[in-house]
């Protein structure tokens, strides 16, 4: 009893357990069909890669992931959200593209730059939106959604010109690979666990991690105690804008094109999301990385698992949103203090009984 | 003072590349910009120096000016819709074409068809960014006594303008119904099963191609599996796809994809999935809208069939406005004329609606030849 009890009362326990609400969705349908009961977490080789539901959820949620990580780092140290990693994510794409293709070429399957200098490029573009978006919010405290606001609007727009307003394909086979297999694994995967494996570790075995929930706990008492908490800001919003870059050439890659238009588009709201079903607040501080990579599968698996219920793609928004109402209600401090309570009150009266 | 000038350095960095990338992009922008006005101005000076003439050179049928304001410039097909415009009604046909880009903004549209009334063109070309709020600019049009033909897009709210022309979307769908149907005959396929990825929910492209193929498929009885959105974009196609490979695994032979990106997305799912398709696979897919990337992968054998959504309106809109010069009645609805693709000859032809209409079979020389 007490070991359950342990298990309930760790911080991971709730967004794990929503994850695992939501696929077991999955076999009671599938024992409802009359199928296999665990075929939706069936991962077998096919063709020589890896091929399964789950492999899809998390092939799929690789961008929201990556998205997650530099938004947990934004909302804890600054209590505010960056808006723009959609659109950064699409100027990020159209820079790579328009390298990679030349501007003006709308489909190329030769690469006018070398591979490496594409990608770089698309990179450096999204880590200079988050400088941009970082110098205004740390050094002249503009409010963050505000701060982001511009480059929300701005930077798809930015993509569209890069791109002379024309979707531009690179259908060149080494391009492919972000977005493809590396071996039997989908590469995206293998890029969202660099990704968070290097932050983690940055934010554990540094004082990073420490220095940016203190300066989100407070600022000001934080650079009374010596830090720079302007620079811990300006270096969120800076990964957050390197995150965003990475995610936009991951999208671009898997349909080997920049469409500026769509690429990214309302990532940011799944992102923030992510950020949200992990159980960090919104107020800024203590945050929990793991947290929002878990908040980040879970949309995916949402996705997957209403393709794999046949749900109409019309509909589907709908049963997300009760689902997420749901996943939020439970990890609700409110809530938790009822169920609490109620707990208290359970035992009293069993005590109660017994004496 | 350090932080102070790396901030200002780092923002003078960001203002700096903002504005090389929009200088890249827009210079030619810009410049179409001044171009436009120019023309418009040296338009409206000729318009008022010749006024009395005007009348004499519109009747006589020597050069007559119209003004086309176009949606923009967001894909290869509108870029073509622009060109097959400006082909047409060139100079040397005897046009003096004033051509607008609104960029999608409706507000800049309704300001150009005003910007036409006031240089009194002969004729005004819409291509409507939306279909409501037109009535009032369209009445000024019909006061100044200049005939509007629209084009592509539709007008629901106001029924004043000479005729309109565009694509017959469910007819493609019924194409793609006939076609398969031959196709499934001619190869011995008795049992289709088929997976739908149409385009965004409540496109007109998506409602019309929708109820045509439906037609078809109820009334040859074919089992449609499941039909969801890929909102026509190919990572949407590729998504619906992946998730279509494991729900109907080895289940489906048939993929219609509503546009040709959604195909593309469809494909490198199949692909990933180790599912055969295309005319030697065994799944038969097919698109629409037939631009050049997509009859590319149809004559490599990857697509069975592209059934067009044509862009070149202007040939057509240009028999309009022979006829109402010469004082004719005309028609007020015309579809364009829409081409239909295979790889091979296994379907010679199809009829639609009781009329025949021939499959096409691609070359390189075809794709070479035409316009987008």
């Amino acid at each position: 009893m007490d070991k359950v009890k342990k298990i309930t009362q760790k911080r991971l326990f709730l967004p794990v357990f929503c994850m695992f609400l939501v696929m077991a969705a999955n076999i009671i349908y599938d024992v409802a069909c009359g199928e296999f009961a665990f075929s939706f977490f069936t991962i077998s080789v096919r063709n020589g890669v890896l091929y399964g539901r789950l492999i899809d959820i998390l092939n799929r949620g690789s961008e929201i992931a990556i998205l997650a990580i530099g938004m947990t780092l934004v909302v804890s140290a600054s209590a505010g959200t960056d808006i723009s990693v959609g659109s950064v994510m699409s100027l990020a794409a159209s820079f790579c593209c328009m390298l990679l293709a030349g501007y003006g070429v709308s489909s190329t399957t030769e690469l006018a730059v070398p591979l490496i200098v594409g990608v770089l490029g698309g990179i450096l573009m999204g880590c200079v939106c988050g400088a941009f978006n970082g110098t205004l919010v740390a050094y002249l405290n503009v409010q963050p959604m505000v701060a982001t606001l511009i480059l929300f609007s701005a930077a798809r727009a930015i993509g569209l010109l890069l791109c002379n307003n024309l979707i531009v394909y690179v259908r060149n086979d080494s391009f492919k690979f972000f977005g493809g297999y590396l071996g039997f694994i989908p590469t995206p995967i293998i890029i969202a666990a660099v990704c968070v494996v290097v932050m983690a570790l940055l934010l554990k075995k540094t004082a990073l991690g420490l220095y940016v929930q203190s300066v989100g706990i407070n600022k000001k008492a934080s650079r009374i105690a010596g830090l720079n908490s302007s620079k811990i800001i300006f270096v969120c919003y800076l990964v957050c804008g390197l995150m965003a870059g990475i995610a936009g050439i991951v999208a671009s890659s898997r349909i080997s094109s920049a469409d500026s238009n769509n690429i990214g588009l309302n990532y940011e709201m799944d992102a923030i999301l992510a950020v949200a079903l992990g159980g960090n607040s919104l107020g800024g501080g203590k945050f929990s990385l793991a947290g929002s990579i878990i908040g980040a599968y879970t949309i995916q698996a949402i996705t997957t698992t209403l393709y794999a219920l046949g749900v109409s793609t019309d509909v589907a928004p709908v049963f997300k949103a009760i689902i997420v109402i749901i996943i939020v209600t439970i990890q609700a401090p409110p809530f938790k203090a009822y169920m609490k309570r109620r707990a208290a009150r359970k035992a009293l009266a069993k005590g109660g009984a017994a004496a | 003072m350090k932080r102070k000038i790396v901030s200002v350095l780092v923002c003078a960095a960001m203002a700096a590349t903002m504005i090389a990338g929009c200088g890249g992009g827009s210079d030619d922008a810009a410049a179409t910009t001044t171009e436009e006005t120019a023309t418009e101005e040296t338009a409206a000076d000729d318009a008022a120096a010749e006024d009395a003439a005007t009348d004499d050179t519109a009747a006589s049928g020597e050069t007559l000016t119209i003004g086309f304001a176009q949606v923009g410039h967001e894909s290869d097909w509108r870029t073509a819709s622009t060109q097959s415009c400006q082909d047409v009604f060139s100079a040397e046909n005897g046009y003096d074409l004033q051509f607008v880009d609104c960029d999608n903004d409706s507000a800049v549209q309704l300001e150009a068809v005003r910007g036409f009334i006031e240089q009194d063109v002969d004729y005004i070309i819409i291509d409507p960014i939306v279909s409501t709020g037109w009535d009032t600019v369209l009445t000024e049009c019909q006061d100044a006594g200049i005939p509007v033909i629209v084009i592509d897009r539709t007008i629901d709210d106001s029924d004043k303008y000479a005729a309109w022309v565009g694509s017959d979307f469910k007819t493609e769908g019924l194409a793609c119904g006939e076609w398969l149907k031959a196709y499934a005959d001619a190869k011995g396929i008795t049992d289709l099963n088929i997976l739908v990825i149409e385009g965004t929910t409540g496109a007109s492209a998506t409602i019309g191609r929708t109820e045509g193929f439906n037609e078809i498929a109820e009334r040859e009885g074919w089992n449609i599996l499941d039909s969801q959105t890929g909102d026509f974009t190919q990572e949407g196609g590729q998504q619906v796809m992946e998730s279509y490979c494991k729900s109907y695994e080895g289940q489906f032979n048939v993929v219609i994809c509503q546009n040709d990106n959604e195909a593309f997305g469809a494909m490198d799912a199949m692909t990933a999935a180790g599912v055969s398709y295309g005319v030697d696979g065994d799944v038969i897919i097919v698109s629409f809208d037939a631009a050049r990337t997509a009859l590319q992968y149809c004559l490599d054998g990857d697509l069975n069939a592209v059934f067009e959504c044509n862009p070149l309106a202007a040939p057509m809109v240009e028999e309009i406005i022979k006829g109402l010069e010469a004082g004719e009645e005309v028609e007020t609805e015309v579809y364009v004329e829409e081409s239909c693709f295979a790889h091979d000859d296994t379907v010679p032809s199809i009829s639609v609606n009781g009329v025949d209409t021939p499959m096409t079979v691609l070359t390189q020389d075809i794709i070479d030849a035409r316009a987008y």
